[in-house]
């Protein structure tokens, strides 16, 4: 599509690297890897820490599923930010006091149960591989948009770029790396995005929402590359070249209003003006419904909205890349001020993808009949402002994109390579152990990604969120704030929320949502599996008081302690 | 002129005054945390209530205020139709007042702590206990 974009991608990924090689020559000790010696400034760490956050699924999959769900999408972002909140309120001072380097530290340090250490390293190898999938695949999606290349090849380049920034330098330099990624993200939406606003008032501010739904604004052609049923909203004169309603077709037809069966690669063209048709597969909104919260007539719905806030709001607080983050305050009262300053920079930024979301729909309706809904961030700049600075808009967003992925995937795959190196491959805890791990951390979700093309980038993060909810977020909560936790209290609460989350997020990219009830409750799990988490958790050690740790009343003061008082 | 006679030299050895230090006999409360007696684990259990307490107050009225929502909107649709400034009123809120509502939050939540965490800290310093 756009002429700069490939430059501007090869860019951002050669300054990573060159940003990287440099930290390479300050990282020395294992230390240094793993947590930047924590001398990282709070500026510098909330900057990486919303540099880190900010994934192929904020950059690119809220404005998609805006574009698709309208108003209810509108909620990943809010839980997005909000997971922040309750990570400040719940947990950033006390676990940075705890002085602990990964998860699996912290249940060594609060409960001293080297089984329950397996465990944890266990969930966060799932949490971070499931993670790590998507942002690959995101990558892949956007190079095969932009340029029109394989797949893999997108896959291949962040996979391979992120896994030897990683291992080479280490966290040291992907803290200067992230920091000037969030900077670029932010430019790359909000340049772009006060382009679109001025183009949509110099239009004559279109109605974003069209009793009608949306009509192309241009002549368009569309090509569907799986079979469909398309439904009229009204008469439209199309060219259509392949099949429709069964029979072999190549010309101009007169379509009447109502359903249409469409086959494999078969191509539309549209002229201006004409209503976008909605795909079945897709399941476009009706225009209200996308206008308007919730489909008020079913339980369903609400269910499925509060799933997605509880998982979110809590999942945040048991991310691994975002936990190893905090090791690198100098004290509990920074790791605070930290966080507050992540939320307004992660706030700020969720102000953007919504108005893709909406733009979208006036000026790429075609997304919403292919499917690609993911990919309206990248084509907005080009198809509404166009000509040489929307092809220039493009080259940028496609740079913020494609930091997007770098720094997620940078961060996800050093907490990762950390657990692994000292948890599972067993090294003793030198330079070159961690580097090993780097590659095998980064190797297994390449091959995954590879081999599994077409899943949905939002939805396999959302659960991810929720596994992380339903299993270290009661173990966080409760270790830091409930003296009577115990390691089988814990360990029973992390098998049964977190393999219920599990289950379901197998169920769920299986057998591709159930139908009804069933798929509502395996694809947006956190409602049910979190409160089970914490009730399991808590009566499990009620029933195993008198296996309480004897050092509980020392880690508490260690945890909660303020740090002026250098105890 | 005469010389003054100096001051007698002292040792100072650092260690020594850092151990002097933590065994402030002036600074009682320090002392039941660091041995860790029935009366310094309720200061620390005192301390730990507190924050949590702040920490769910705050979270109660943020799930009140945005977790209300998709409930208010199911059960009075008319309000979702409400426009404000040309714009849908649960886009409104949703799309840009959360972001400000949840920063606030969190910034009433780090006040609370610190001030929490100041008062214990000056208990500790009491050399009158």
């Amino acid at each position: 599509m756009s002429t700069y974009a490939l430059p501007a991608i090869v860019a951002v990924t050669l300054v990573t690297v060159g940003i990287g090689l440099y930290g390479l020559r300050l990282a020395r000790t294992t230390s240094d890897f793993l947590v930047a010696s924590r001398m990282v400034s709070p500026t510098w760490n909330a900057a990486a820490i919303g540099g880190e956050y900010l994934s192929a699924a904020s950059f690119l999959g809220v404005a998609g599923l805006v574009l698709k769900h309208g108003v209810d999408a509108l909620w990943y972002p809010v839980g997005f930010a909000a997971g922040y909140l309750a990570l400040l309120l719940f947990v950033a001072a006390p676990l940075r006091r705890s002085g602990a380097f990964t998860l699996p530290d912290f249940c060594e340090v609060r409960l001293g149960s080297r089984r329950l250490r397996k465990l944890a390293t266990a969930f966060v190898l799932f949490i971070g591989w499931l993670y790590l999938v998507p942002q690959l695949q995101g990558a892949g999606l956007t190079l095969q948009t932009i340029t029109g290349a394989p797949y893999a090849l997108g896959a291949l380049i962040v996979g391979t770029v992120v896994t030897l920034n990683v291992a080479l330098g280490g966290m040291r330099s992907i803290t200067f790396v992230q920091a000037f990624q969030y900077w670029l993200k932010l430019t790359a939406l909000a340049v772009p995005v006060t382009f679109l606003v001025l183009h949509w008032q110099a239009d004559g501010r279109p109605e974003l929402s069209a009793p009608t739904g949306p009509t192309f604004p241009a002549a368009t052609t569309v090509t569907v590359e799986h079979a469909a049923t398309l439904t009229f909203t009204e008469p439209s004169t199309v060219v259509v070249h392949g099949t429709l309603d069964g029979s072999t077709v190549d010309g101009s037809l007169e379509l009447p209003l109502g359903v249409h069966q469409i086959g494999d690669g078969t191509r539309l063209d549209f002229a201006a003006g004409t209503s976008v048709p909605r795909v079945d597969a897709v399941a476009a909104e009706t225009p209200l419904d996308w206008l308007l919260p919730g489909e008020q007539d079913d339980a369903e719905g609400v269910f499925a909205t509060y799933s997605l806030i509880i998982g979110t709001f809590l999942g945040t607080m048991g991310l691994p890349h975002v936990l190893v983050r905090f090791y690198t305050n100098p004290n509990g009262a920074a790791a605070r001020r930290t966080t507050l300053a992540v939320l307004g920079l992660v706030g700020a930024f969720y102000l953007l993808p919504t108005l893709y979301g909406v733009l979208g729909r006036i000026y790429t309706p075609q997304l919403l009949m292919t499917g690609q809904t993911d990919a309206v961030v990248l084509l907005l700049p080009g198809a509404a402002v166009g000509g040489l600075a929307g092809q220039l808009l493009g080259a940028l967003v496609a740079a913020g994109a494609f930091a997007a992925f770098l720094s997620t995937s940078s961060g996800l795959l050093t907490s990762v390579a950390g657990v692994l190196s000292t948890d599972v491959l067993g090294g003793n805890g030198s330079v070159r152990d961690f580097r090993r791990s780097a590659l095998v951390a980064g190797v297994v979700p390449l091959v995954l990604a590879l081999r599994i093309p077409d899943l949905d980038v939002s939805q396999v993060v959302g659960l991810a969120f929720a596994v992380a909810a339903s299993s270290f977020c009661p173990l966080l909560v409760l270790g830091i704030w409930w003296r009577g936790l115990t390691a089988i209290g814990a360990a029973a609460g992390v098998l049964v929320g977190g393999g219920a989350s599990v289950a379901a997020v197998l169920v769920t990219l299986v057998a591709n949502p159930l139908p009804g009830w069933l798929g509502t409750v395996t694809a947006q799990p956190a409602a049910w599996t979190v409160p089970l988490a914490f009730f399991v958790m808590v009566t499990v050690s009620m029933a195993t008081r008198h296996r309480l740790p004897a050092s509980v009343s020392a880690t508490m003061l260690r945890l909660h302690a303020p740090d002026a008082l250098r105890l | 002129m005469a010389a003054e006679q100096p001051a007698q030299r002292v040792r100072v050895v650092l260690a020594d005054v850092a151990r002097a230090r933590s065994a402030e006999p002036t600074e009682p409360a320090r002392v039941e945390l660091e041995e860790q007696s029935p009366i310094g684990e309720a200061l620390v259990r005192g301390l730990v209530r507190a924050q949590l307490a702040a920490a769910v107050r705050l979270a109660t009225v943020v799930a009140v205020a945005l977790g209300g929502l998709p409930l208010l909107f199911a059960f009075a649709p008319a309000l979702a139709r409400f426009r404000l400034f040309g714009v849908a009123l649960p886009w409104l809120l949703l799309g840009v007042v959360a972001y400000p509502l949840l920063f606030v939050t969190g910034a009433v939540y780090v006040y609370l702590a610190e001030r929490n965490e100041q008062e214990f800290t000056d208990l500790i310093e009491r050399r009158d206990l």
